[in-house]
């Protein structure tokens, strides 16, 4: 699967970061050279009673010296800092669009889940020539999801999300590793990583049988949960609406303000007496040991549907052409902002 | 000896009483306050501990031969390299120049009859072997698998091994090293003799400060961070467990910023041991001495800026990333300056090459190659690959056992005279000293390759197409077991049968050459005065002739 020297390169991050290591490699490969040159011509010519002249030491004094290559020194390294930080900074934020999978760690597994719904163990199925974002969280102890030949790795904490992103370039069955040590069966907590053209991609994504989207799941949770009680448009209970909440900026009741994304709604679900919405009473109880990862990942999908423009759903926005979970009017009327869910009271009917 | 010396030297005078001869019951030694004594006491006591934590790893290398699982289990797999490291960092690398070379060469090189404080010196070794036994019961008991990192939360609510012993172990053996490093602070501050200015110190003095500062501003941090492992581990105290709001990274932070400068700690006094002997071997003045003073001093400053870049794929945020990927590149600036003038100091010199000199140019080698691949893991792109996978392994082994070992092994072959009395067989060291270097390269050169190809650490299988270099790294290590084995025949074949080692057999400047062979137990005869800087090996403006002798050695009277 890899070669001998090198591994196999298949993603875009794959081809900056050997491109930086190759150039490392010629920077340390002259310095080690020039050194250990250095040392080896020293000490054949200045050993011991060899007949190499020595006599009066240079004029040239060790000051100027000491000052030159330090600043020599210093200067290569600021400019590797400057090289490898700008690639860096270039990588940090993953395109708009890009594919939303999100991914559970557990020991000795990996749990991938969909946008569409279908859930993979150990194994992650993703587009050729996709961005694709994931959003990763730990049941247990820390992890870490590292795939080498897309040169990425990130560290999968339990209690919060951590994200990363890639762009594979090749089709092909690739190591997806646990990097962090976390216990007895470390070494085996791996998984694959299949990438396939876009169109074989959706062909996969069409036969799973689960192919119901994520947002759609949330969409029966929140009812299923009783979230919908206090937070369905036109409830009696005083608990802030939902649509059009995520990614926008609430002002919270001790003058800070927050911003609506998956580690605030994750938050709010389970220490909802931490960060007070300005303006409604600390009345939702923590829904901690109620509510599994999956489904606050779910339900996160489903407020995050609410927020697309024009009240389309996002799930299906992101969703590569051709993969949306089906016409409008066979869907949930939970993925549509405003109009009411069933086993609650309809919008307007409350006296 | 190919160091000429003269006739006075060379003789011995048998009835001078040495600080070997001043008793040999139990309690002399055991209760000894003599600086020398408890030197010993430190050495063989990380001797065993070398030898314990290089048994571990044998067995760690010789699973590794094959992809599959053959020798051990998994969970015996995650207790020996844990074992490994615990021991080899704490009960060895952290205490191996400082508590050993250090605790005799210091008071010696500065003129003093001991330390500022011989008791808490005393105190401070059976700190070490209160830790050493807590740490040895834990193996006994069945292990600990936390790996020597201790993260939480595994280490806190999912292990089941002995993570409570463990972690105390190490919690005292830290104690031990704040004592030492507030007690050679002390020293070096009040017991110089009359007329050793700061800049007229050894090298190697300079570094024993250094990392005695270090040891004893970071080391509280390692305690603190151990006793809340203890405490939410026992009294379920939620500190990391995210469950009840804490933070598993808060560890990190905690155990980095002690970790991170406990490098420091390991390579600091390697380098003053490596300014000794190459100085002593070339025969030159140090180049450019008070650059070398300022680097020591600003790496063990900067060095507590830097803990960050252990966490760049941790989930910490990545702006604080690049200030510390920024902040690492900048420490390893005085790094290179000490390789450029280590460099500098052979030119125009008269090398000679007995087994110091071949040690200390093995440190210079293998630490700039440690150094090199250090800049790769500050450059945050390359890191994020290879960070957590044998590039690292390979990155400080470079460092601390191609640097420190090696430096600690030039360091031993340099003062053995001094110490035992006695001179080791040079041809025997050579060999050990060469068959050493290429050992090394062979089991951990391969580990640079595995950890780009993506092979991650602590791993009892692995996938099949990394066998290769898995198979060349543990056959290094075979040959590099040997070379270990080596010294310690020869050493202690020396201590009986070695020939009889005068004063100053290397013919060096420094003030612990101009007292005997081993010294007495006073160290000095009468208060030595210093009015000269400590490599005087040749006038300053002209370059050492074939014969050269020390143009004035400390402590000689003008």
């Amino acid at each position: 699967m890899s070669a001998f020297f090198v591994p196999v390169s298949a993603s875009t991050q794959a081809a900056t970061t050997d491109r930086l290591f190759l150039l490392l490699l010629v920077l340390s490969g002259v310095i080690l050279l020039l050194v250990f040159s250095l040392v080896a011509v020293f000490a054949v010519r200045y050993r011991r009673g060899s007949s190499a002249p020595r006599g009066a030491m240079p004029a040239i004094l060790s000051r100027e010296f000491e000052i030159g290559w330090t600043a020599a020194t210093l200067f290569v390294f600021l400019f590797l800092f400057w090289w490898a930080s700008s690639a860096q900074v270039a990588a940090l934020i993953p395109p708009a669009g890009a594919l939303e999978i999100h991914v559970v760690a557990k020991q000795w597994m990996w749990k991938t889940q969909h946008p569409e719904g279908p859930r993979e163990i150990n194994e992650l199925h993703v587009p050729a020539d996709t961005p694709v974002r994931l959003l990763m969280t730990s049941e247990d102890v820390i992890h870490s999801f590292f795939v080498p030949a897309f040169r990425i790795k990130k560290d999968v904490l339990p209690g919060r999300y951590t994200e990363t992103w890639f762009q594979a370039t090749k089709p092909g069955v690739y190591h997806l590793l646990c990097a962090e040590y976390c216990g007895t069966d470390h070494a085996r907590m791996e998984g694959r990583v299949v990438v396939m053209p876009a169109q074989d991609y959706a062909r996969w994504l069409g036969a799973r049988p689960e192919a119901d989207g994520l947002a759609r799941e949330g969409a029966r949770l929140f009812v299923s949960r009783g979230c919908a009680g206090c937070h369905a448009p036109g409830s009696r209970v005083r608990a802030p609406r939902l649509a059009g909440l995520f990614g926008s900026t609430v002002p919270l009741s001790d003058g800070r303000r927050a911003v609506v994304d998956e580690a605030y709604i994750r938050d709010s679900i389970l220490q909802p007496e931490r960060d007070i919405a300005a303006g409604y009473d600390p009345i939702m109880p923590s829904f901690r040991g109620v509510l599994g990862d999956g489904e606050i990942v779910a339900l996160t999908a489903y407020i995050r549907s609410l927020a697309a423009p024009e009240g389309r759903p996002a799930a299906e926005a992101a969703a590569p052409p051709g993969l949306a979970p089906g016409p409008p009017e066979g869907r949930s009327p939970a993925m549509e902002p405003g109009r009411a869910l069933e086993g609650t009271p309809p919008a307007g009917g409350s006296p | 000896m190919s160091v000429a010396a003269t006739p006075d030297e060379r003789l011995l005078v048998p009835d001078r009483p040495s600080y070997l001869g001043a008793g040999a019951s139990l309690r002399s030694w055991f209760g000894a306050t003599d600086h020398k004594r408890i030197a010993i006491l430190y050495a063989v006591t990380i001797t065993i501990f070398f030898f314990l934590g290089g048994a571990a790893i044998t067995l760690v290398r010789l699973e590794l031969f094959t992809p599959q699982a053959d020798v051990v289990t998994a969970d015996t797999y995650n207790r020996l390299f844990t074992f490994h490291g615990i021991v080899m960092v704490w009960f060895f690398m952290v205490p191996a120049i400082p508590a050993t070379l250090g605790n005799f060469l210091l008071p010696l090189m500065i003129g003093a009859r001991d330390v500022a404080f011989p008791r808490l010196n005393l105190f401070s070794w059976y700190l070490a072997i209160l830790g050493g036994a807590f740490t040895v019961a834990t193996l006994i008991l069945g292990g600990v698998d936390t790996g020597w990192t201790f993260y939480t939360p595994f280490s806190t609510m999912f292990s089941n091994s002995h993570v409570f012993a463990a972690a105390f172990g190490v919690f005292a053996v830290g104690f031990s090293s704040i004592a030492t490093g507030v007690n050679f602070i002390a020293t070096v501050h009040l017991l110089r003799a009359p007329g050793l200015t700061w800049f007229r110190l050894p090298l190697f003095v300079w570094s024993l400060y250094a990392t005695s500062l270090v040891m004893v501003l970071a080391t509280p941090v390692l305690a603190v961070s151990l006793l809340l492992v203890m405490a939410e581990r026992v009294l379920h105290l939620p500190i990391f467990d995210p469950a009840h709001g804490g933070d598993p990274l808060l560890f990190q932070h905690l155990f980095w910023f002690y970790s991170h400068p406990a490098v420091y700690i390991m390579v600091l006094p390697a380098m003053g041991v490596v300014s000794e002997v190459i100085t002593c071997f070339a025969r030159r003045r140090v180049f450019g001495y008070t650059f070398m003073v300022y680097a020591l001093v600003s790496i063990a400053g900067i060095g507590f800026f830097v803990w960050g870049h252990h966490m760049f794929v941790s989930g910490m945020s990545p702006f604080a990333g690049l200030v510390f990927s920024f902040l690492s590149f900048v420490v390893a600036v005085p790094s290179a300056i000490k390789v450029f003038n280590w460099t500098a100091t052979l030119y125009r010199g008269q090398i000679s090459f007995e087994a110091p000199m071949l040690y200390a140019l093995g440190f210079l080698g293998l630490f700039t190659m440690g150094g090199l691949t250090g800049l790769f893991l500050a450059s945050i792109p390359i890191d994020v690959h290879v960070t957590d996978t044998y590039f690292v392994v390979a990155h400080f082994h470079y460092i601390m056992v191609g640097g420190t070992v090696s430096a600690y092994f030039a360091g031993l072959h340099f003062w053995w005279p001094k110490i035992t009395g006695r001179l080791y067989p040079e041809g025997w060291a050579r060999f050990a000293a060469i068959l050493m270097f290429f050992g090394f390269n062979l089991t951990f050169f391969p580990q640079f390759i595995l950890g780009y190809l993506g092979m991650p650490r602590r791993y009892h299988v692995y996938p099949p197409e990394f066998q290769v270099w898995n198979v060349m790294s543990s056959s290094g290590a075979t040959v590099l077991a040997a070379a270990y084995a080596l010294p310690f025949g020869y050493l202690l074949w020396s201590l009986i049968w070695g020939r009889r080692a005068p004063n100053n057999p290397w013919d060096a400047t420094g003030l612990e050459w101009r007292t005997a062979s081993p010294p007495p137990p006073h160290n000095f005869d009468q208060q030595p005065r210093i009015d000269v800087g400590p490599y005087d090996y040749h006038p300053e403006a002209v370059a050492p002739a074939p014969d050269q002798r020390p143009r004035r050695r400390q402590g000689e009277d003008a």
